[in-house]
Formats: C-alpha cells, sequence, structure tokens
C-alpha cells in the first residue's frame, strides 16, 4: 500500500525512491503500522506521513530525544480541510466581531503594535497515540508523535479582545482560519473557549515560533496558543474572531472533541452512552525518547533512559521509571524547568538484564495528578494519559 | 475555495513576502484488490473529494457496520456527495481491505 506512494508535487523519481524506501514501523495493535518518511513538505524534514491530503504529519520519536524544544522543520501537522499555500503576511486581515462594541480588523502591522510576549508550551492532538488504544478506534492512527514543545511569541488575545471591547453578557469567543470545506454545507473547523478564558492574558495569539515566523504547515501568519489546552483550539491561519452571547453549538464544539465527563476522560472500552464536555485541559504525561519500544539493544551495565514529561496545565512536579512493568518506581532526575506548560526532560539511570524487560514512566503534576497505570479508553480515542511501557530487549 | 491575496495591493509594509509552498502530491487511487476482490471504483469515486486514500488505507481493520457508520457520516456530518446506492459497493471495498490487515 504504501509502495504505491508516489511524490507527483516534486516528479522526482530519485525522491520518490529514497521516500519509499524509509519507513517506519509505529507498533500500532493490529496494524496497518508501517508509514512512509517524508523531506518533501515545506520547511519539514524527516516527518512520518499519516495522510497526505490535507497533511497529517507525525514527528519521530528522535526528534524528541535532542531537547525539550521540538525543531520547528520537525513539528507535527494536523489539517481538517484544506487550507491556502500561499500566505502574503502584508495583506493578511484578522476580523473581530460578535458582540463587541468595536468591531475590529487587524492587519499583522497593527497586531505588531500592541504588546509582544513570549511562552513555552506544548501542542498536542487531542489524539495524540489514537493509534495504541486497544480496542482501536477509527479516527487519524497516530502514533506518540502528535505534539510539540515551542517557544510561541505574539500578543496575547486579551488585548485583541479589548481593543473591540467585549460586551456584557458575551459567553464565548469563537476562532476560524482560512482552512475551509471544499464542499458547500460541510463545517468549518471552528472552536471556541469560554470568554474569560479567552481574556486570562495567557492564551495567544502567535505570530512566532522558537524565532521564526510560523511555518506555514503550522498555521502561517498567525495561530492561536491556548497553554495547557489540547491542540484543537491551537486554530491555525486565524482570520476571524467573533464573540458569542450563546453556547457554541457548532459541529467542532458541539458534536467533536468531546470526552466522557469521567476522570481521566475514559470509559469501559465499548461504552457509547454517557455524559459528554468537550475536551480540554491536557493530562500529564511522560515518555522514554531514548528508547523505542520494541528495541533490541546490546547488553551493557549501565544505561541512562531519558526523555520527557509535561504536566498538562500545570508543571512537572515529579517524574518515576519503572523497570519492572509498574511495581517498584525509582524517581528520574528532572531537568531544567522552563515553565509550567512546557516539555521537561527527565534521566534515569537503569541497571539492564540480559533479556526482556519492561519499562514503565509516570509523571506528576505541580497539582499532584499522577498519571494512571490502567489504560485510558473512550470512543474518540483523546486524552491518552496513562503511564507509557517501553518494551526492551537487551541481548 | 483557495484565499486568493494579491501581493500588491501591501507593498511596502513591514512584513515578510509572501509565502508560496508546494505540496507533495497525494497518494493517488484506492488499489484494486485483485481478482474477484470488490472493485475500487466507487470509493475512488467517492472518497478522495476532501481526504487522500490514506485517510481510509490507515484505519485498523473495521468491521462492516463501522465502515458503513463511517460513509454515512462522510455523507450526513461532511456533507460528502455520496449517492446511498454506491453504500454497498464503498462498505464492501473497505471490508475486503480491512480482511487483509494483517491479525493482530
Ligand atoms: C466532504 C468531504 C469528505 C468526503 C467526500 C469524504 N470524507 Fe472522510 N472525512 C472527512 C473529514 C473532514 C474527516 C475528518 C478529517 C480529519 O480529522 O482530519 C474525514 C475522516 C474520515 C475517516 C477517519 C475517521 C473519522 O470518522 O474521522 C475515514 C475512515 C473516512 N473519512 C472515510 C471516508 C470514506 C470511506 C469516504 C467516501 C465515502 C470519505 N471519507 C469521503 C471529509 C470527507
Amino acid at each position: 500500500m504504501i509502495a504505491r506512494r508516489h511524490l507527483l508535487g516534486l516528479g522526482l523519481a530519485a525522491v520518490a525512491a529514497s521516500a519509499r524506501a524509509q519507513t517506519v514501523d509505529l507498533r500500532l495493535p493490529g496494524g496497518p503500522s508501517q508509514r512512509p518518511l517524508s523531506d518533501g513538505y515545506p520547511g519539514k524534514r524527516g516527518m512520518i506521513v499519516q495522510r497526505t491530503a490535507p497533511p497529517l504529519l507525525e514527528t519521530p520519536l528522535g526528534a524528541f530525544d535532542t531537547g525539550v524544544i521540538t525543531p520547528n522543520d520537525r513539528f507535527f501537522v494536523r489539517w481538517h480541510w484544506p487550507f491556502p499555500t500561499e500566505i502574503d503576511p502584508a495583506a493578511w486581515q484578522l476580523r473581530v466581531d460578535g458582540a463587541v462594541e468595536r468591531p475590529q480588523i487587524f492587519s499583522l502591522a497593527a497586531l505588531a503594535k500592541l504588546p509582544q510576549n513570549e511562552i513555552v508550551a506544548v501542542n498536542q492532538c487531542a489524539g495524540n497515540a489514537r493509534g495504541l488504544f486497544e480496542p482501536r478506534i477509527a479516527g487519524a492512527q497516530w502514533g506518540q508523535g502528535a505534539w510539540g514543545n515551542a517557544r510561541w511569541r505574539g500578543v496575547a488575545l486579551r488585548h485583541v479582545l479589548d481593543a473591540a471591547g467585549v460586551k456584557a453578557g458575551a459567553v464565548a469567543v469563537r476562532f476560524g482560519g482560512a482552512d475551509l470545506p471544499p464542499l458547500e454545507g460541510a463545517p468549518a473547523f471552528l472552536k471556541s473557549l469560554g470568554v474569560d478564558h479567552a481574556r486570562d492574558g495567557e492564551v495567544m495569539i502567535a505570530t512566532h515560533m522558537n524565532g521564526e515566523p510560523l511555518p506555514l504547515l503550522n498555521g502561517l501568519p498567525l495561530r492561536l496558543v491556548v497553554p495547557g489546552w489540547y491542540s484543537t483550539y491551537w486554530v491555525k491561519m486565524l482570520d476571524r474572531i467573533e464573540v458569542l452571547t450563546a453556547p457554541d453549538d457548532n459541529f467542532w464544539m458541539a458534536k467533536a472533541y468531546l470526552i466522557p465527563d469521567t476522570p481521566g476522560g475514559s470509559v469501559a472500552p465499548g461504552m457509547a452512552t454517557f455524559p459528554k464536555r468537550p475536551i480540554g485541559v491536557m493530562v500529564p504525561r511522560a515518555l522514554i525518547t531514548s528508547i523505542a519500544d520494541g528495541d533490541r539493544l546490546p547488553w551493557r551495565e549501565r544505561l541512562t533512559l531519558r526523555g520527557i514529561a509535561m504536566g498538562g496545565d500545570a508543571g512537572v512536579a515529579r517524574v518515576e521509571v519503572s523497570s519492572d512493568g509498574g511495581n517498584v518506581w525509582r524517581d528520574a532526575t528532572l531537568g531544567v524547568d522552563i515553565g509550567r506548560y512546557s516539555f521537561r526532560r527527565f534521566e534515569a539511570a537503569l541497571a539492564p538484564v540480559r533479556g526482556s524487560m519492561v519499562l514503565r514512566v509516570r509523571a506528576t503534576n505541580a497539582n499532584g495528578v499522577v498519571q494512571p497505570l490502567a489504560p485510558i479508553w473512550n470512543p474518540s480515542g483523546y486524552m491518552r494519559g496513562e503511564a507509557e511501557t517501553c518494551q526492551v530487549e537487551f541481548v | 475555495m483557495r484565499l486568493f491575496l494579491p501581493a500588491l495591493l501591501f507593498a511596502g509594509a513591514a512584513f515578510a513576502a509572501p509565502v508560496s509552498v508546494t505540496l507533495p502530491g497525494d497518494m493517488g487511487a484506492y488499489p484494486e484488490l485483485g481478482q474477484g476482490a470488490p472493485a475500487a471504483d466507487a470509493i475512488n469515486n467517492n472518497c478522495l473529494g476532501c481526504h487522500s486514500a490514506e485517510m481510509v488505507l490507515t484505519q485498523p481493520r473495521l468491521t462492516p457496520a463501522e465502515w458503513q457508520a463511517e460513509v454515512a457520516k462522510m455523507r450526513n456530518v461532511f456533507k460528502a456527495p455520496v449517492d446511498p446506492a454506491d453504500d454497498a459497493a464503498i462498505v464492501a471495498w473497505a471490508v475486503e481491505w480491512s480482511k487483509r490487515l494483517p491479525a493482530e
């Protein structure tokens, strides 16, 4: 199946051949598990291709092992609908209307005159690692790479809303971008936040990512940054903001991206009816990045495990590692703290035994939320948060 | 519905030049599954309008009912113009595809 893939846009046999040669096995239970790796996307290299159009590109594990910041050219890509491939920043317009005193149209130049700030924050797809859920679930079949951590720069959404003057009685603020359905009547991708959240001073309209303008595939020229919240709210190619006086009933808020209203968003596998709520705050997660699940490695006396952890909407307080499948846990050493919404590195010394070892890792955030050991399951495959397992064989 | 943004209008603004990218082509058609297997015509005619074929080809093994629910969702929610008369042929192809996935 994957071998049939050809890169029409490039039309270079050599490139197609090398793209075909390089695949990655995501170890999704029951498969299909092989995906091509591609250097063919603008501003990206070595990305796992989940879907060519609209692109769904996943970050390979190795890119998380080099530091806490995910480089722009390795950052995952996720679109629901087709989007423009030409952007003229000088002509971009951001409309702010709805329940406001003074509807506004901001150019990028006008936005640049408002106070700028920076925040380091993890951007994670609600369905990150959906492909690892059991029983399996239809949807984008991500492995562990639908997330990344960047230093975002831009203007607090609050300043933009203040310029427009939110009217009394407003309850939500809705965001839309230039990604649009190709067919009439299909639901455009719109997301909203509660009005107090939108005005908290932290939610940002970002122009820059890791010191560079946003890559086009990550939302050039403007994208919303909602620290601590799943990526579904981080609307890309942002061009309209609407203040609402009633809860948002559009498809992408009222019907999609809903989770069970239970702790950790989990229900018994197969369950379909339960109270639901829109997904929101992320849960803590940790992932070993120096070894991949399924690796066979030459035995050695000592090995340093490395990985990344995030706390969701609070900092990482603790990371623990188990080398016996989750019975005995030891504290890992935490790396520098560069912000509560950022990835944080951890390291732990391991004394390998010959044969198979089942490593597990779990994070605890500053609010005391600990990753559970039992798997999380819900019918959309959102919010994976259980302590991850990494089976490794020392030979 | 691509946005077309004339570059000349705002010449001289203190912002970066227009950015234009070329995306790699998509993977093309759903493959034929061989002699005696359901034909790919129906899925090719109905299921390439909004996303490339990997959206279907990367799914785990789904039951016939689950594939039928996906087709209905595409029509009802995303407004895919799928004639219900094509459903059976689309689902038959997808079910055959699912059958060929490696056993768990
Ligand atoms: C009108 C546009 C449109 C057409 C035509 C279309 N789809 Fe989709 N499809 C979507 C959208 C939008 C999604 C969600 C995309 C995303 O999450 O990135 C999707 C997702 C899917 C998924 C993933 C599971 C899910 O429900 O999200 C499957 C499987 C799928 N489509 C199958 C099909 C099949 C089979 C056909 C042909 C009958 C088809 N699609 C035609 C718009 C369409």
